[in-house]
């Protein structure tokens, strides 16, 4: 995914990230379960059953260190393959990425565990997988569990815990994990009331820490409440940049809801 | 923010996890192999932990987990021994027994490095979704589970070996290079299979039939020296066309009779072994950029 040759690897000073002329368009199968029989049945009759999306169309823009990027769109915009192509998951079809710093791990809330292991097997295993060493995963993991506020079932398996627990460990495994470059999307739809709180105050520290902070959201109020920037997908091309007001007013026009309570406020 | 400064400053460049990266579109299929292998060696601790975590999960390391590691193929060769027997007119004794339980338990080892190599990818699908790390730490970290769950069976072999007087012979050094090579090529064998499972879910419902015809060309049930002359063709095809006949052969070779295997059995051996973890490994890395969008 990277070709790290000597002249590409000079930092772009001041910027977090810089994205030039990113389009990802990928491969998938609409088959529910791809199968080597599928294949062969599909294969008799002349048929594939693979399919192009184009998830990102062209997309550029900097973010400058210090950045709070909210990043709005409707379902499918292509959020997260932004978010996954930043973090090196999906490799770019045509442009450039570029990222000065280490990524927080999470990327949409819940998914990363394992729900047969327990909760500590999880935070250390998520922790290792990002590069962390083990005495530096284990020493945070006491914290992580203390910021989730699941000391009682830390050692539990993950298949027990409730979809709020779950998050609550989602969100804390991400901000603890020291990272530049903060990646949350969707994380504040999750957690209950006291947790909401305890969440957005981190993040607000966080984003006067980190090098960058994105933020996927869908509450528009989230996204003009922590973040000083803003973006909007639609369809995987860039339609606006601006501050979260201005995108967030001319989205609301576009989906033609107006800024009423509904999109203002997770629900 | 970084309070681990110290260790952001030295890390070197590459593309998982330093503080400076740069995606671009990937020409060739295969990642530079020289920062691939780095990085798959500084989370080596993960591929540990996960299967230590999966290891504890199958309740492996409980008492009653060991003895079921156990158990199973023990029975396994209670009845091929009992098959072998009847068909053969009952003229085996056991020697005959020490040389089928090292033969099936190391033979179960290979298998069971497939079937959980292949499911190693797919079962770990949401961490992948999620975390850039070199992916070939699944099929390894299957590979060491595998491993874990054959080492208790090896007591229980030295049990029969002793009861059947076979004595101890230095030549059980070179079983451990040959249990070595065994490893190499599982290694190979579960990261072909992690991707064909991606690709092809239905992967795992084939491998128990690859198995046993597996199981019968190699040899496990029979021993190359007992094969009668008039299938020596299909020795001869075998020794070099089946990985096992000479890495599951050599290795009972050295660890039950206590002979050293010939020149030749060591070299198809280590091509084999060393090939295959080639092929299986650059195969998986020029795949597992696509594992994302698949899984």
């Amino acid at each position: 995914m990277s070709s790290l040759s000597a002249s590409e690897s000079v930092p772009t000073k001041g910027l977090s990230v810089k994205v030039e002329n990113l389009s990802v368009t990928y491969r998938t199968t609409f088959e529910r379960v791809p199968t080597f029989k599928n294949a062969i049945t599909r294969f008799g009759r002349g048929q594939r059953a693979v399919r192009e999306v184009e998830a990102l169309k062209n997309v550029t823009f900097d973010v400058p260190d210090g950045t709070a990027l909210g990043i709005i769109g409707n379902n499918g915009a292509g959020k997260s393959t932004l978010m996954r192509a930043l973090a090196g998951i999906l490799p770019p079809t045509e442009g450039r990425i570029e990222v000065n710093g280490r990524i927080s791990p999470l990327l949409s809330l819940g998914v990363g565990f394992n729900p047969m292991l327990s909760g500590r097997e999880n935070i250390i295993l998520g922790g290792l997988a990002s590069g962390l060493s083990r005495a530096q995963v284990v020493a945070r993991a006491e914290e992580v569990t203390a910021f989730a506020g699941l000391e009682e079932f830390i050692d539990a398996p993950m298949r027990t815990y409730s979809s709020g627990m779950y998050s609550r460990l989602a969100f804390s495994v991400a901000v603890h994990m020291d990272p530049d470059i903060l990646m949350i999307d969707e994380a504040l739809s999750a957690g209950d009331a006291t947790f909401k709180t305890k969440a957005a105050e981190k993040m607000g520290e966080l984003r006067e820490s980190a090098r960058a902070f994105f933020l996927v959201s869908h509450s528009l109020a989230s996204i003009k409440q922590l973040c000083n920037d803003a973006i909007w997908l639609h369809k995987g091309t860039l339609m606006m940049r601006g501050t979260p007001e201005e995108v967030t007013a001319a989205y609301a026009d576009f989906v033609n809801v107006g800024e009423s309570a509904v999109i203002l406020e997770d629900l | 923010m970084s309070t681990d400064k110290q260790v952001v400053d030295s890390e070197r460049e590459n593309e998982f996890t330093t503080t400076h990266h740069v995606y671009v579109p990937h020409k060739a299929g295969i990642p530079p192999l020289a920062n691939y292998a780095r990085e798959l060696w500084r989370r080596r601790e993960f591929a540990t932990e996960m299967s230590r975590a999966s290891l504890r999960a199958a309740n492996t390391l409980t008492l009653f987990g060991q003895v079921w590691l156990v158990l199973n193929p023990l029975l396994l060769s209670g009845v091929y021994f009992l098959l072998v027997q009847v068909l053969s007119g009952g003229r085996h004794g056991w020697e005959f027994f020490a040389q089928l339980t090292a033969g099936l338990f190391t033979f179960y080892f290979i298998s069971g490095s497939m079937g959980t190599g292949a499911s190693s990818v797919v079962g770990g699908g949401k961490l992948l979704l999620n975390t850039a790390f070199p992916r070939l730490l699944m099929p390894f970290s299957a590979i060491r589970t595998a491993f874990f769950r054959f080492l208790p069976t090896l007591p229980v072999y030295l049990i029969f070996h002793v009861i059947a007087g076979l004595g101890f012979h230095w030549a059980v050094f070179i079983a451990v290079f040959f249990l070595f090579l065994l490893v190499v090529f599982a290694l190979g064998l579960a990261a072909l299979f992690a991707t064909l499972q991606v690709y092809f879910r239905d992967t795992t419902s084939f491998l128990p039939y690859l198995t046993r015809i597996w199981l019968y060309a190699s040899p496990v049930l029979w021993s190359i020296e007992t094969i009668p002359p008039r299938f020596e063709k299909v020795i001869t095809v075998l020794e070099f066309v089946n990985p096992l006949h000479s890495l599951l052969g050599g290795f009972t070779q050295c660890l039950v009779n206590g002979d050293i295997p010939s020149f030749t059995t060591f070299a198809t051996a280590t091509v084999w072994a060393f090939g295959v973890f080639a092929i299986g490994s650059l195969f998986f890395m020029s795949r597992e950029r696509e594992f994302a969008v698949r899984l």
